[in-house]
């Protein structure tokens, strides 16, 4: 594999392996911005991977007053999962102990589709028979009385079949600072795409894992070929100038928003170059047997 | 597309059921077949030929230019399309209307819109008693849709509502949004009597109530995050009845003679 290099970067002959999924999107609303976020960060909390999780969550953007339903600030928050069943268990458990109990809190829907998972239908049982129905034009609402006045809660929202999850982007470079502050700089754009989330911790996650362990009851494990610190004693991957290895996984809503959310990000990383960020960029995959889509790192190239 | 227009050519004699002129029942009728159209309800056989002057057209848009106050049921049972009436008409106007678009400029009778489900209702002039009631014995009124009254309505507006949204933008005679079952009623102008007597759920929107029933309990005022998603809804169609509903409300709720579980609304 010879590799490209762009402003001095190197990027692999590589690709990201990514998987469908089912996604979602809600727009939760509040008195002001920070109530708004307060319940939107509460709700993707513990929503990484699918694999401990159930679910990946996070924020997609922030909305001003005039985008929303209600006319108040409001976040849009998009919800990923591997079946349907489980997509619609964890919204409507992260809805009912999170977003219900944030102070001032409303919660619509934000993506159309034939396919419908229930938010209010499920919640309005809360309301112990004050729940109120509420209906116009083709939308349907639920008002819930709660202890500052009322939650209200679209009864049902879309869920798109064509979500992708699992894109992503491995930085390489000499040491933790240049190789996060590239990190930080990618993650920073490819927040700016529209229908994408980037569910670990800030963007970015430093455990990356391959399938399977020594010990049996372990699914995955540590991914010791991108182990700085086993680059002698292992088949590595990691050249000599490398001693830090940071990845970004991306969800998108379709695989068009993966793709150009790495591509911005690949963008952003070559633009910092090496000296001060990341010397390689790779991505990961399975031999691409696993996962139908295929990120070439060529293709999204600046 | 071409409207089919029928202008009025007279005053008709009788009362006429004009349910039959509905959109999709002269879809794919031929000027002729539709001029044979009987519309009488008395002994007295009375064409659509003989009272209106056609000019052919697709049937999903029907025009009448002319009204009178003895042309009832119009779009009875519509499901699509367009009707709009230049003029008065008669009672039952939009009666068990499911869909599309009905646009009445002139006045009303009784019964508009009653037990409609779905589609628009829309009537420049003002309406009779029981805008959106079920007729004698039915159980439930209007069931869904959007019944905008640019003018006034007379009394009983809303009765048994069941679903949906009525606008009422002049003012309203005694009782309106009696026995209702849920839904909403908007009422920007004065308003009659006992409004929400003997409601069950639902919510009445009134901009200058009247001395309220005591079986309506005080529940303080409130701002309310459904009335501002109504207001934004409402904007496009009633710029008065969203600015009704954007402020603070004060909040009644009732009828406590029955379920109890509607509400009153009305500017703080």
């Amino acid at each position: 594999m010879r590799p490209m290099i762009r402003n001095g970067v190197r990027i692999d002959d590589s690709f990201a392996e990514a998987f469908p999924m089912r996604g979602t999107a809600i727009i939760i609303t509040g008195p002001n911005q920070r109530w708004a976020k307060q319940a939107a960060t509460t709700m993707t909390g513990f929503a990484t991977s699918v694999i401990g999780c159930g679910a990946e969550a996070g924020i997609d953007r922030e909305l001003p007053k005039k985008k929303t339903p209600d006319g108040r600030p409001g976040v849009r928050v998009l919800l990923f999962s591997m079946s349907s069943d489980t997509l619609q268990t964890q919204l409507v458990t992260r809805i009912g102990q999170c977003v219900l109990t944030s102070p001032g809190s409303a919660c619509f829907a934000d993506l159309d589709g034939p396919d419908r998972l229930s938010i209010g239908d499920s919640i309005r049982y809360f309301g112990d028979g004050w729940q109120v129905s509420k209906k116009f034009g083709g939308r349907h609402f639920w008002r819930v009385p709660v202890m500052d006045g009322e939650f209200l809660c679209e009864a049902t929202v879309g869920l798109t079949k064509n979500a992708v999850g699992g894109g992503n982007l491995l930085l390489m470079g000499a040491d933790w600072k240049s190789t996060m502050r590239a990190a930080e700089l990618a993650v920073e754009a490819m927040n700016e795409v529209e229908g994408v989330i980037l569910p670990f911790p800030g963007g970015i996650v430093r455990s990356g894992s391959k399938v399977g362990s020594k010990y049996k009851t372990m699914m995955a494990s540590t991914n010791d070929a991108y182990c700085p610190t086993l680059r002698g004693a292992v088949a590595t991957s990691l050249d000599e100038d490398v001693g830090c290895v940071l990845e970004i996984v991306i969800d998108g809503l379709t695989e068009k928003a993966v793709a150009d959310a790495m591509r911005v990000g690949i963008a952003a990383i070559v633009k910092l170059g090496p000296e001060n960020g990341a010397s390689r960029i790779g991505a990961g995959n399975y031999g691409g047997k696993l996962g139908p889509f295929h990120f070439h790192l060529k293709d999204l190239l600046p | 597309m071409k409207p089919l227009v029928l202008a009025l050519e007279q005053e008709p004699d009788q009362r006429l059921d004009l349910s039959p002129l509905c959109p999709h029942l002269l879809e794919g009728k031929s000027a002729k077949e539709i001029a044979e159209i009987e519309l009488q309800t008395t002994r007295e056989k009375v064409t659509v030929g003989d009272l209106f002057h056609i000019r052919a057209g697709s049937a999903q848009t029907i025009r009448f230019e002319g009204g009178s106050t003895r042309l009832d049921n119009i779009g009875f049972e519509m499901k699509s399309g367009e009707i709009v009436v230049e003029g008065d008409c008669g009672k039952s106007v939009g009666r068990n209307l499911s869909g599309g678009n009905l646009i009445v400029a002139g006045d009303a009778g009784p019964f508009a819109g009653s037990c409609m489900s779905g589609g628009r209702l829309e009537i420049w002039g003002d309406a009779g008693d029981f805008l959106g009631a079920p007729l004698e014995g039915e159980m439930e009124g209007m069931s869904g849709g959007l019944l905008i009254l640019r003018g006034s309505a007379g009394a009983r507006a809303g009765d048994r509502l069941r679903r949906g949204t009525i606008l009422i933008e002049g003012s309203a005679g005694d009782y309106p949004g009696s026995r209702m079952i849920a839904g909403t009623l908007i009422l920007l102008g004065e308003c009659g009597v006992l409004p929400g007597y003997l409601m069950r759920r639902g919510t009445i929107v009134l901009a200058n109530p009247p001395a309220l029933a005591p079986t309506f309990v005080d529940c303080g005022v409130h701002s309310l995050a459904f009335a501002s998603v109504f207001s934004r809804l409402l904007e496009p169609e009633s710029r008065a009845a969203a600015k009704l509903l954007a402020g603070p409300l004060n909040r009644f709720a009732g009828d406590m003679a029955a379920l109890g579980k509607g509400e009153i609304l009305y500017p703080a």
